[in-house]
């Protein structure tokens, strides 16, 4: 366990290094950075900026300072020690440096404000991916054939092909607009958090409940199910110890890849309900050149689904006595 | 009815397949007496495996259990409703199944697999239950039964999966032990152990064993009767030694001839019998056997034979026109 | 003693063996079609989409009205059943002939619009289309419709307007128009105006184009499934929007086969080294959220906007090839794995005994038998390729106006949706448009993947 902890976690170093150098790289080489927007800057002013952001060093300094942990700036190398601002900067400090377009914001201040708000978008989402699905995943096989089946697989399909934004505007259209029954936008207080959450996890939970019914159909026929029933065991135990514990491995495998897409669509959901989360300040930096900001934002979600594949790839073999992590 | 612990009755198990109606079990009966081995044999597909399920209701979609009449404990079991039935399974009647790796569930621990048969019929909780399953794996002949608690099934040899099945069954005390080849898939060295162990644990408690397989071998010596099964159907039913010393059924005869002996001359082979047994979907008319039968004749083709006692032989019965000639022969 | 005599061929073995000569099994193929033809959703899926593939090929021949903002109404109107077929297409240059008097006979005006008639075909060569203008009753003005063309827009620098004045104008006398046979009206010519219904357009769409208009004239449908804030015509830009998604979906999975095929061939085949580093790779690449990535690099590209274009490589062809880019792993991913499988069967060892070469085994024998794989992930590449052109356009990233894409379209609606006024259209449209093909295209995809499963063979 702890060698292949140790093995992922430098997989882990090695990919953001990888994305943080080619980002860097291509940031820097590329036309068009904070100072190509629409306000033409006055010499001095935009002569100070370079110089905050040290864009007239060479460009190993600058990667170097961008890396860290040394503080290049001033008179050299230096380690210093006290408030703590000199002391270590860049990546390996966690320090993703300040914002282009919100100058008086570093990059953490920023993410610090809003990570909170779309993680908790965000484990709404799988909540409501898992709950919905598993239950209809699974009522779907114990009544195979029958009109719940049908309809959970005709919902379903509809709910893998329906892109999220299309499925806000027609619940907005319908619940908000139609019945008064929702907000179309904010965040604040839990009723706010139930459409946003609903149409994020949506399109994940429809995958669930389709992932869940096969694998179910699968272990229902298989013989341990039958030496189950032959033992007398209450339905629910059956259905509940036996059958969903084997049939749910390909359920838990998809939650790597699920954590990933509900990351991808929050950009899309936090737009549609003006949501003060990560994703919206990173379409925003896309959008307004704010480079730092976008690739502190890339790194961090890079790590964000590393570490959750991790976490499945562990919770796998936790579930399966018959896999062992190196086969992970 | 007669006074038999489990009687089965004109069994008929069908299956809805697109090409048609098959009818894997079609008129199957059987009876087993208290503390006595009853042995099913026959061909793959000769529905003696599904009798035995058809009995606990463990038939799988798309079969399903026609007809028939199953009286255990003065009832019905087919008739019963499944509430009932899981009173049953697994405390009156319990079954072990042919391969214990799938047979048993992979995830979870030996101890977990017994213990809920007893959580679930006597009400034990988890650690009440533990003593009584170490007891039970150190009946089966596993020594050191409390490291066995915490392994899983894929960490135990074939022959400690079976005794842990065989455990498993066994922790009830059920009246009726359904045994569906339980040595297949075992090695030759341990299918001799696996099969003493049975009868061992029979004599010990009192159950009635239904031992269900396709090799005559194994008969011998461990089943007080034997009733032979081809293409769904009875041909032939005796006591063990009688079968042996005289088959009166040209399939039991060809079987045991197919069966190697110790005390065959050395350069002969067993012989297999001719042909295949039939497709399910086209049984021939008359005689299910006929095809392959050397002693077939017009009768045998036309019409179906009924399993009856024979003249000359009481306490047996063989569905066969031409039983008289296998009745005389040395 | 001797040993005993081999068994004579009995009846039935005899029988087994002419039974076996006479069975064939089926072709993976032929099976995999046979049962395709079975799945009635299937079957039906890949007729729209088929169907939809056409649409889009041939949106200009349509009789569409033209996707582009040219009204300026401000409120989206409701899908209307008013006016189904009318001679309002926006896609012209109208040139305007004013009758400063009115006319005392209809022979009279018939003749005026002739010669009218005559004096713009002559110098355009193009026969263009009348539609009176009328006030209380009678004909006040002309306008003549011709087909837009870029030679007649002044906008562009045409020289049209200038020389139908001169035209007119050595053909008056004392101000008026003199008829053949005859008589004289009084008209100004009050100039001409251009729209121009499209974006720029390639040969082929420029071809399809005056197609249309030969066949349909000015005439177009109307406002059929209801028009947006800008008076836009829902449908056709539907009809349009499916050519960008339809489009990026297919670059996309081309770039995919090509690039994820050969790597994970050679990766599985080559194994070793080849293989690891190869797929170490891959998974680098797969834990980067790719959307991000995505967006990262068209966000750079903007820079070097006009260089791109300069070598003709526009910038929605730069968008293809981004998404392209970043598709290609799962493919090569599953081929790998596949070809690994294959590796370790009998038939390559075999092949290499013969003493065939690597690239031949790969080729001829490897390769058929990872087409069906390729082909289900394929089906299913296209529909999330289209999730995300249709994500990247919602979100300003994407195909920019004034081309559409159904991405965009569900933008334009967020937008335009508010609390007091449901403008259902702008969101139902749409959402049965991408919900429909990309329903279709995951039923194909199954049914595919049905269809070649060897596990469900029958005999």
């Amino acid at each position: 366990m702890i060698l292949f902890l140790v093995r992922r976690a430098l997989w882990f170093l090695l990919t953001l290094w990888v994305v943080a150098t080619l980002s860097f790289v291509l940031m820097r080489s590329v036309r068009g950075g904070p100072f190509s927007g629409e306000r033409a800057l006055h010499p001095s002013v935009e002569a100070a900026l370079r110089e905050r952001y040290h864009l007239d060093w060479p460009m190993w300094k600058q990667y170097l300072q961008y890396v860290g942990p040394l503080n290049l700036d001033g008179h050299g190398p230096r380690f210093v020690g006290g408030d703590g601002s000199d002391r270590f900067t860049g990546l390996f400090a966690l320090d993703l440096g300040p914002s282009f377009h919100y100058r008086d914001f570093t990059v953490d201040d920023i993410l610090r404000q809003s990570l909170p708000v779309s993680l908790a978008l965000g484990a709404l989402a799988l909540a409501w991916a898992l709950i919905l699905g598993l239950t209809a995943g699974v009522l779907s096989a114990l009544w195979r054939g029958r009109a719940l089946d049908v309809g959970v697989r005709l919902v379903a399909t509809l709910g893998i092909a329906l892109p999220n934004f299309v499925l806000a505007g027609l619940l907005v259209l319908a619940l908000s607009f139609g019945a008064g029954l929702l907000p179309p936008a904010g965040w604040g207080e839990p009723r706010h958090a139930l459409l946003p959450s609903f149409v994020l996890g949506a399109p994940f939970a429809a995958y669930v409940a389709r992932l869940t019914r096969s694998g179910m159909l699968e272990v229902l026929s298989q013989d341990f199910v039958r030496t189950a029933v032959a033992k007398g065991l209450p339905r629910r135990t059956v259905v509940l110890r036996h059958a969903l514990r084997a049939g749910i491995l390909p359920v838990v495998s998809y939650l790597g890849p699920a954590a990933a897409g509900i990351l991808t669509g929050s950009l899309v959901v936090e737009k549609i309900f003006a949501i003060p989360g990560t994703g919206t300040h990173f379409v925003n930096s896309a959008l307004n050149r704010d480079y730092t900001l976008a690739m502190g934002v890339t790194l961090l979600y890079t790590a964000l689904v590393f570490a959750l594949n991790t976490l499945v790839d562990v919770a796998y073999t936790l579930l399966d006595p018959r896999i062992r992590l190196e086969d992970a | 009815m007669s006074l038999a612990m489990l009687s089965v009755h004109d069994l008929v198990v069908v299956f809805d397949t697109p090409a048609g109606v098959v009818r894997a079990v079609d008129g199957v009966s059987f009876e087993l007496e208290p503390e006595e081995t009853l042995a099913l044999v026959g061909e793959s597909g000769s529905g003696k495996s599904l009798s035995a399920l058809a009995v606990l209701r463990l038939v799988p979609h798309p079969g399903r259990v026609e007809s028939g009449r199953v009286f255990f404990q003065e009832r019905n079991l087919l008739r019963a409703a499944e509430s009932e039935l899981r009173k049953i399974r697994g405390r009156e009647l319990a079954m072990v199944f042919q391969d214990p790796l799938s047979a048993l569930h992979p995830m979870l621990t030996v101890e977990r697999q017994l213990s809920e048969v007893l959580e679930t019929h006597a009400g034990l909780t988890r650690r009440g239950a533990r003593a009584r399953v170490v007891a039970a794996l150190g009946e089966v002949g596993l020594s050191e039964p409390e490291r066995f608690l915490g392994a899983y099934p894929h960490e135990l040899s074939g022959g400690q999966r079976q005794r842990v099945l065989i455990a498993m069954a066994l922790l009830m005390r059920p009246r009726v032990l359904f045994a569906d080849e339980p040595t297949t898939a075992l090695d030759v060295t341990i299918q001799a152990q696996i099969l003493d162990l049975i009868a061992e644990l029979q004599r010990q408690h009192g159950t009635g064993v239904v031992l269900i397989t396709h090799d005559l071998g194994i008969v011998a010596g461990r089943a007080d009767r034997v009733q032979v099964l081809y293409a769904g159907r009875t041909v032939e039913g005796a006591s063990t030694r009688a079968l042996f010393a005289r088959p009166l059924h040209p399939y039991s005869a060809a079987l045991l001839a197919s069966v190697a002996r110790l005390d065959a001359p050395a350069a002969t082979l067993p012989s297999a019998i001719p042909g295949q047994p039939p497709d399910p979907l086209e049984r021939p008319e008359g005689c299910a056997f006929h095809p392959r039968c050397a002693l077939a004749t017009d009768t045998c083709r036309r019409t179906r034979p009924e399993l009856e006692e024979p003249r000359g032989a009481s306490g047996r019965r063989t569905a066969c026109f031409e039983s008289a000639q296998l009745l005389l022969r040395p | 003693m001797a040993a005993p005599p081999p068994p004579a061929p009995s009846a039935i073995g005899e029988e087994l063996l002419r039974e076996a000569a006479r069975a064939r099994g089926r072709g993976l193929f032929q099976e995999a079609r046979a049962r395709l033809a079975e799945n009635r959703p299937a079957r039906w899926s890949l007729r729209l989409l088929v169907g939809l593939a056409l649409g889009a090929l041939l949106a200009p021949l349509l009789p569409l009205p033209s996707p582009m903002a040219l009204a300026l109404s401000e409120e989206p109107g409701p899908p209307s059943l008013a006016e189904p077929w009318n001679r309002g297409w926006r896609h012209r240059v109208t040139l305007t002939f004013r009758f400063d008097e009115p006319m005392e006979s209809r022979e009279l005006f018939l003749r005026a619009e002739s010669a009218l008639l005559g004096l713009v075909t002559l110098a355009t060569r193009v026969r263009p289309e009348v539609i009176p203008i009328r006030a209380q009753g009678r004909v006040t003005a002309l306008e003549l419709a011709l087909p837009y063309r870029p030679e007649f827009d002044p906008h562009l620098g045409s020289q049209l307007e200038d020389e139908l004045a001169q035209h007119l104008a050595g053909r008056l006398e004392q101000g008026r128009l003199r008829l053949k046979n005859g008589g004289a009206v009084a008209v100004s010519f009050l100039g001409a105006s251009a729209e121009n219904g499209y974006w720029e357009l390639n040969a082929l769409d420029r071809l399809l184009l005056d197609l249309r208009q030969r066949l349909f004239g000015f005439h177009q449908t109307g406002a059929l499934l209801g028009t947006d804030a800008q008076g836009r015509d829902l449908l056709s830009r539907l009809v349009w929007g499916s050519r960008v998604s339809l489009t990026v979906a297919l670059a996309a999975a081309l770039v995919s086969l090509v690039i994820g095929v050969s790597v994970g061939a050679v990766a599985g085949y080559l194994g070793g080294w080849v293989d690891a580093l190869l797929m170490r790779v891959v998974d680098v690449l797969y834990s980067i959220p790719f959307l991000f990535v995505v967006i990262f690099v068209i966000t750079l590209l903007h820079g070097y906007r006009a260089e791109l274009e300069a070598h003709g490589i526009g910038h929605l062809t730069a968008f293809y090839a981004v998404l392209g880019l970043f598709t290609w792993l799962t493919m090569a991913r599953v081929v790998r794995g596949q070809v690994l499988a294959l590796r370790h069967r009998e038939f390559v060892a075999a092949a290499r005994l013969v003493g065939a070469s690597h690239a031949r085994i790969l080729w001829t024998h490897v390769l058929p038998n990872v087409l069906g794989i390729v082909l289900v992930y394929l089906t299913l590449t296209i529909p999330s390729v289209m999730l995300l052109e249709s994500f990247l356009s919602f979100l300003g990233l994407g195909v920019e106006p004034p081309r559409v894409s159904w991405g965009l379209l569900a933008a334009d609606a967020m937008e335009a949706i508010n609390p007091l006024r449901s403008f259902w259209w702008l969101v139902v449209w749409p959402a049965v448009a991408m919900g429909g093909t990309l329903l279709a295209l995951n039923v194909l995809g199954d049914g595919l993947r049905d269809a070649l499963d060897p596990k469900l063979a029958r005999r």
